[in-house]
């Protein structure tokens, strides 16, 4: 009752909305992400991201083909996998082509399939999967199809970059791996423990453990047998509150080796740690903030805080997302024939507004482009997150990163 | 060796705070003879208050003013909800508390967003109190200890050394007769409840810096606050601090050690069936105490359901 209400709720929605559109040419983007419950946060500041990339990279600069505007239509998927099904039909039935999500990999894998599956059966209105957050590398290996495209580094990748950084550092002898217990927290276990022991041989893995997921009130007896294990890093996938818990409890109790993290930033996670974190969180991501590469991106994230005051541009790659989709359809001569803006994504090489330039990657539709590690200070920060003083700045950064990496992908061409 | 004096810290810490939330819980109920679902609510206010309280005047006045805003919101839902919803009988009460926790959840995310609050422990308390074998002890940890150990202890003092606790105590059991005697038996019941959410109130203050202060607070520590009143036995004071020392100490060390099942059951004279992948008892096999460290004060509560309902200091009979 209840769904079909919200349902019905979020047709008539979109419908008014599509209504008012209908006179201007439009080219409408779904961004099917969780806008109500415990992750809301995440996708609410992403919906922001991705309409204020609309309008400031596409819209504000005459727009694509001619003068057609993008336009974001939010659709609330409660990050559950059966309703992101239902909202991608709500959305391919307003004629919408590019689906945009990015929260979790267990839609994003639910999502990949069910395109392809109405691709094949409706060649008539074909849709684009525009992934731009979830990082299970099977989604660009063994579940890859044509109509998905990866805008973020993958797990694999980001890992690969990280061990690099563990790999120069001799200090490093023994490492401590500790995730939340399911597909992602696993699938970091597992890659840590693989490109450690490609790079490093003689680093000893003391731990490698994997906790409830968001169940944990206290951390500190896992603290304590790190601490006890004597480990020189701690390497872990862990977000939201499990990540914050973890690493105010290793570093309260006397732990003060750097903590390798793939999600240590923003929603209030970054005020939250202040100076605590200060000189030992670590940090994997793609999209430099600090120091700004250039003029342009100081601008662009001047511009975002004039509007957004207490928001964060936390995932960077969304202007990616938006400036390469602009790009492709322009190049493809038309928004409604997707194959041909696919064709123009697949290769396609692009300055990024966050410096450096990069390419999606024709094989198996995962972007290729530099990955930094970055360091969670207040020295040196122009642009800090939750308004707190301190943000993540850049200390290395690895160019073009897992460029000739290998996949299983074995892609069927339309 | 000075791992377990460690763990035997942190145990104590972990159920003190514990007890701190089920005193007031066991309190009401065996007051009013309604489990308050909204418990844990009040604790997660405790640290939003004081959290905002501190970014003003300071963390002491957050330690000082919140509870009693707490406090007064507990006496303030009794006064004009629960005294109400009382003559309908039991079940609406229970209905009631527990609407009352989802609104304040949402009440919560309304006014503060549902990001991680900064609410830090003071600057005076952040430096390592003593260190055993590198594991440092935090000073604030030990502020903890101290908190809690006096509360309990002026709890206990006014429950049974003063007057007020003796009448407490007398309309506990017999309600009717200390009504008879002149005394107004409602503002007891009014107060008790004040005071109960107030102890939830101290307990959010001073775990929101050490456990975090967000929006699913409440729910992580609902459910285990309820474990530990039925452990203890539903009315008893003693029984709560028992149980919530018993509930730190176990998931502390059964997440400290990693004991293994496999190696329990071939002590047990079980032989591990190979190759372990392909058999149907896997999963049981490769269970490791930090997995369901979480869940063994569930074990022991259906145990003591089982073989003592009433709790193991329980008066009353189930």
């Amino acid at each position: 009752m209840l769904k079909s209400i919200t349902l019905g709720v979020a047709t008539a929605l979109t419908l008014s909305v599509s209504a008012l559109a209908a006179s201007a040419d439009t080219i409408k983007i779904a961004f099917i992400d969780p806008l109500s419950g415990p992750f809301a946060g995440t996708g609410t500041n992403g919906l922001h991201q991705y309409e204020f990339a609309a309008e400031e990279l596409v819209n504000k600069q005459g727009g694509v083909l001619d003068g057609d505007m993008f336009e974001i239509v939010a659709f609330d998927n409660k990050i559950s996998p059966k309703e992101s099904l239902i909202q991608l039909q709500v959305a391919i039935d307003q004629g919408i082509r590019y689906i945009a999500q990015g929260n979790s990999s267990g839609v994003a894998n639910a999502l990949t399939e069910a395109i392809d599956k109405h691709n094949r059966r409706n060649p008539d209105d074909k849709v684009l999967f525009l992934n731009y957050s979830a990082v299970d590398p099977a989604l660009t290996n063994d579940k890859c199809n044509f109509w998905h495209f990866r805008f973020d580094a993958n797990a694999d990748i980001k890992m690969d970059a990280l061990t690099d950084v563990i790999a120069e550092d001799d200090g490093i002898k023994k490492v401590y791996i500790i995730g939340q217990d399911y597909s992602f927290g696993k699938a970091v276990a597992a890659a840590a423990v693989r490109f450690i022991g490609e790079k490093r041989p003689d680093i000893e893995i003391v731990g490698n453990e994997l906790h409830p997921i968001g169940k944990v009130k206290d951390f500190t007896p896992y603290s304590r047998k790190i601490v006890a294990s004597e480990a020189d890093a701690i390497i872990t996938g862990n977000w939201g509150a499990d990540m914050l818990g973890l690493g105010k409890s290793v570093l309260e109790n006397g732990y003060d080796g750097p903590i390798f993290t793939y999600y240590a930033a923003a929603d209030g996670i970054t005020a939250a740690f202040g100076e605590t974190g200060e000189g030992s969180l670590r940090l994997v991501a793609e999209g430099q903030i600090n120091p700004p590469a250039n003029d342009r991106a100081a601008a662009y994230y001047e511009a975002f805080k004039a509007k957004y005051p207490d928001g964060n541009i936390s995932q960077a790659r969304i202007t990616n997302v938006i400036e390469m989709l602009a790009r492709a359809i322009d190049e493809a001569g038309s928004a409604t024939d997707v194959v041909k803006v696919a064709y123009a994504l697949e290769d396609m090489e692009h300055e990024s507004l966050w410096g450096g330039s990069i390419k999606m990657r024709a094989i198996d539709h995962q972007l290729i482009q530099d990955v930094h590690i970055h360091a969670h200070t207040d020295d040196g920060i122009t642009f800090d997150y939750d308004n707190s003083g301190y943000g993540i700045k850049v200390e290395n950064t690895v160019t073009m990163a897992a460029m000739d990496s290998e996949t299983s992908c074995k892609m069927r061409r339309p | 060796m000075d791992l377990i004096l460690v763990n035997l810290i942190d145990g104590l810490v972990t159920g003190l705070l514990l007890f701190m939330l089920s005193a007031g819980l066991t309190l009401i109920f065996s007051m009013m003879g309604v489990l308050n679902f909204a418990h844990a609510s009040f604790y997660m206010l405790g640290a939003y208050f004081a959290f905002q309280i501190s970014l003003a005047l300071g963390f002491w006045m957050g330690l000082l003013i919140a509870p009693l805003v707490v406090g007064v919101m507990g006496a303030g839902v009794e006064r004009y909800g629960l005294r109400r919803v009382h003559q309908y009988g039991h079940v609406p009460e229970l209905i009631f508390t527990f609407g009352l926790a989802l609104l304040i959840e949402e009440l919560v995310q309304f006014i503060w967003g549902k990001n991680q609050m900064p609410y830090e422990a003071p600057e005076i308390l952040q430096f390592t109190a003593f260190a055993i074998a590198g594991n440092s002890i935090p000073a604030y940890k030990i502020f903890m200890i101290f908190i809690s150990v006096a509360i309990f202890i002026g709890l206990l003092w006014v429950l049974t050394r003063t007057r007020v606790g003796m009448i407490i105590q007398a309309a506990l059991t017999y309600p009717k007769t200390v009504e008879a005697l002149g005394h107004n038996v409602p503002l007891i019941f009014m107060g008790v409840f004040g005071v109960g959410t107030a102890l939830a109130g101290v307990a959010g203050v001073i775990a929101g810096p050490v456990l975090g202060t967000f929006p699913g607070m409440a729910f992580v520590l609902g459910s285990i606050v309820f474990v530990t009143i039925v452990i203890g036995g539903l009315g008893s004071l003693w029984g709560a601090l028992v149980a919530s020392l018993l509930i730190g100490w176990i998931t502390t060390f059964s997440k400290a050690y990693n004991l293994r099942m496999e190696d329990l059951l071939t002590t047990l004279g079980f032989t591990k069936p190979e190759p372990i992948w392909d058999s149907p008892w896997r999963d049981l096999w490769s269970i490791t105490s930090p997995q369901i460290a979480d869940i063994l004060p569930y074990i022991l509560m259906v145990l003591i359901l089982i073989f003592r309902p009433y709790g193991l200091f329980g008066k009353r009979d189930a």
